[in-house]
């Protein structure tokens, strides 16, 4: 007997149609008796493992945790220098974005989500509140000032952060210097963080019921409470980021190929990083719907011979047949007939 | 019951009629399969349907309650539960159904519509279960979503998806990425029950005899041609 490899077309042929022999089945029990299993299978998961549920940080919490980060985070947004303030689209207009070659996606789609750091972390928290002469010659001070000025206070002030020390009712105490009007703005946004109205201010909107925590996350991001918590949960960008869950439960681990890139060069050190990896995630995802399509790939198959252990009972009948009774290879009716053959539904035989 | 032969067809009819041809009842829903159809790992197609059949019915009682409510009720913390290992297995048994599929080149014999649907339900079912991981209301869902913005935003797609709103994230976790997977499920599914499981591949040392069928006996066994 010849042996010839079959070309794509006639595999394709070949498995348009199907003559062979049917078994009865029934998909409505198996589907039934699937989902007895899943649901059994997700009880006893529940019961040995239940679910993480890790409550969120606030900024009340964050400030009264580590105020010394919280300060030098609000003066970063105060002078333009957190990640937030120079980030770029679809924040602001203070950065040019990701770019691969002469493509700007994040710029092309411009800022839909307007942030203006010093007026909505600072500014505007410090307008709620009532009553304080002081606080209102201060900020009337600072923005006041040239913005050569304003950058010597927050200098200085940020350098004297290095040295605070923080005392029992959770106020930072910082070396007398020259820092304008800054503490008193600072100590009365940390006072205000502290009480939790800050959480509030962040969320205010033009409307009573709010859905949207850009704002919050985003000052939160740009402070240190939140990765402090993501390393002790394993869950920081060397760490595997975002696959992991905290605690020890499985997270998204399907997401495994997309934080892989960002564990190698050139990704975990490239600025450009999350557009080139999601640029290879896009293209590495078109291929893998294309499969049937692209030469090589779709022939894994047929040299990783997987198909001859999942079809082995089919084979090795087929070999049977085809040894016939006599065993002279010869093949024909010989070969022993189906269990329970069955009326084939026009499925099987549909040809394409 | 039918109004008359004879009378001009109703767009109700014809659908009805196109409908029956392109997917006659005993196609879709046969009680046989191919004899070639004895491996395990035909189940985790099915596995796969259960295990969305569950995320589905808990997280619809999680939906009607609100999606505070399993913060702060025992109950509640339940069906979070039952609704993320039923996530962990979807996935589980769809990646190893994806697999299986692959190593039985399943696109063949024009089979590649089903092959194409089943990765897109994969693609979109990770921007499902993504937006339920950043809707959770807790650290997991602040980390997740301060980190997964600069990957969208350097594309673009953070400017009309925007991971840091919770209300935006929750309506696609519970209402539209859940509407585009079910009928990407549904539609792969009348795609497999129109083109039928895919024969096996050929055994080269066989030559024709190794082709699906051969062997088979004329009569009862034998397929009708396709409509």
């Amino acid at each position: 007997m010849k042996r010839r490899r079959l070309s794509n077309a006639e595999l394709n042929e070949a498995a348009s149609h199907y003559d062979g022999p049917y078994k009865p089945y029934d998909l409505v029990k198996e589907l039934f008796v699937a989902i007895c299993v899943v649901a059994t299978l997700a009880l006893l998961f529940t019961v040995f493992f239940s679910s993480p549920d890790e409550k969120p940080s606030t900024v009340a919490q964050w400030s009264r945790d580590l105020p010394v980060d919280f300060l030098n985070t609000a003066v970063s947004e105060l002078d333009g220098t957190s990640g937030t303030a120079t980030y770029g689209p679809p924040y602001n207009h203070n950065g040019e974005g990701q770019i691969v070659w002469f493509i700007h996606l994040q710029s092309w789609l411009g800022v839909s989500h307007p942030i203006n750091t010093a007026q909505d972390y600072v500014y505007s928290p410090l307008a709620t509140v009532p009553g304080d002469p002081l606080l209102r010659a201060a900020v009337a001070e600072y923005r006041e000032s040239p913005a050569k000025v304003q950058a010597t206070w927050t200098n200085a002030y940020l350098a004297a952060l290095v040295k605070a020390t923080v005392v029992g009712n959770g106020s930072v105490l910082i070396p007398k210097g020259n820092y304008g009007p800054l503490p008193t703005m600072m100590n009365e946004l940390l006072t205000l963080a502290q009480s939790g109205a800050f959480d509030g201010d962040l969320l205010t909107s033009d409307q009573f019921y709010q859905t949207d925590y850009t704002k919050s996350l985003l000052f939160m991001a740009d402070g240190g409470e939140l990765a402090a918590r993501a390393q002790a949960q394993h869950l920081l960008g060397e760490q595997w980021g975002m696959m992991n869950e905290t605690g020890s439960y499985p997270g998204q681990v399907w997401l495994w190929l997309y934080t892989f890139w960002y564990q190698i060069q050139p990704f975990s050190t490239s600025d450009n990083a999350d557009v080139l990896v999601m640029m290879i995630m896009g293209v590495l995802s078109v291929a893998l719907i294309l499969v049937p399509f692209i030469p090589g790939v779709r022939d894994i198959p047929r040299w990783i011979p997987i198909y001859r252990y999942i079809w082995r009972d089919h084979y090795r009948e087929l070999r049977s047949v085809a040894a016939g009774p006599s065993g002279d290879g010869s093949g024909g009716s010989g070969g022993p007939p189906p269990a329970d053959p069955v009326s084939p539904p026009p499925a099987a035989a549909a040809s394409t | 019951m039918s109004a008359g032969a004879g009378a001009k067809k109703s767009w109700t009819v014809r659908l009805r009629e196109a409908g029956v041809a392109a997917m006659p009842p005993e196609r879709l829903l046969p009680d046989g399969q191919p004899t070639y159809m004895s491996s395990w790992i035909y189940v985790f197609g099915v596995l796969t349907i259960a295990a969305l059949v569950v995320i589905i019915g808990s997280g619809t009682i999680l939906g009607l309650k609100g999606p505070a409510w399993w913060h702060y009720t025992g109950i509640g913390h339940f069906f979070n539960s039952i609704h993320l290992w039923a996530v962990e297995m979807f996935f589980f048994f769809m990646v190893i159904h994806l697999w299986g599929k692959f190593f039985m080149a399943a696109w063949r014999g024009g089979r590649s519509r089903v092959w194409m649907s089943g990765t897109i339900t994969f693609l979109v079912s990770i921007a499902a279960a993504f937006t339920g991981y950043v809707s959770q209301q807790n650290f997991d869902s602040q980390w997740i979503s301060t980190q997964a913005k600069d990957g969208l935003n350097s594309t673009g797609i953070g400017a009309f998806f925007n991971v840091l709103n919770f209300g935006q994230m929750y309506t696609y976790h519970v209402l539209l990425l859940p509407v585009v997977v079910i009928a990407l499920v549904s539609a792969h599914i009348l795609l497999v029950r129109r083109h039928g499981i895919v024969p096996p591949l050929p055994l080269p040392e066989l030559g024709a005899q190794g082709l699906a069928g051969a062997g088979a006996p004329s009569g009862a066994g034998a397929a009708e041609p396709a409509p």
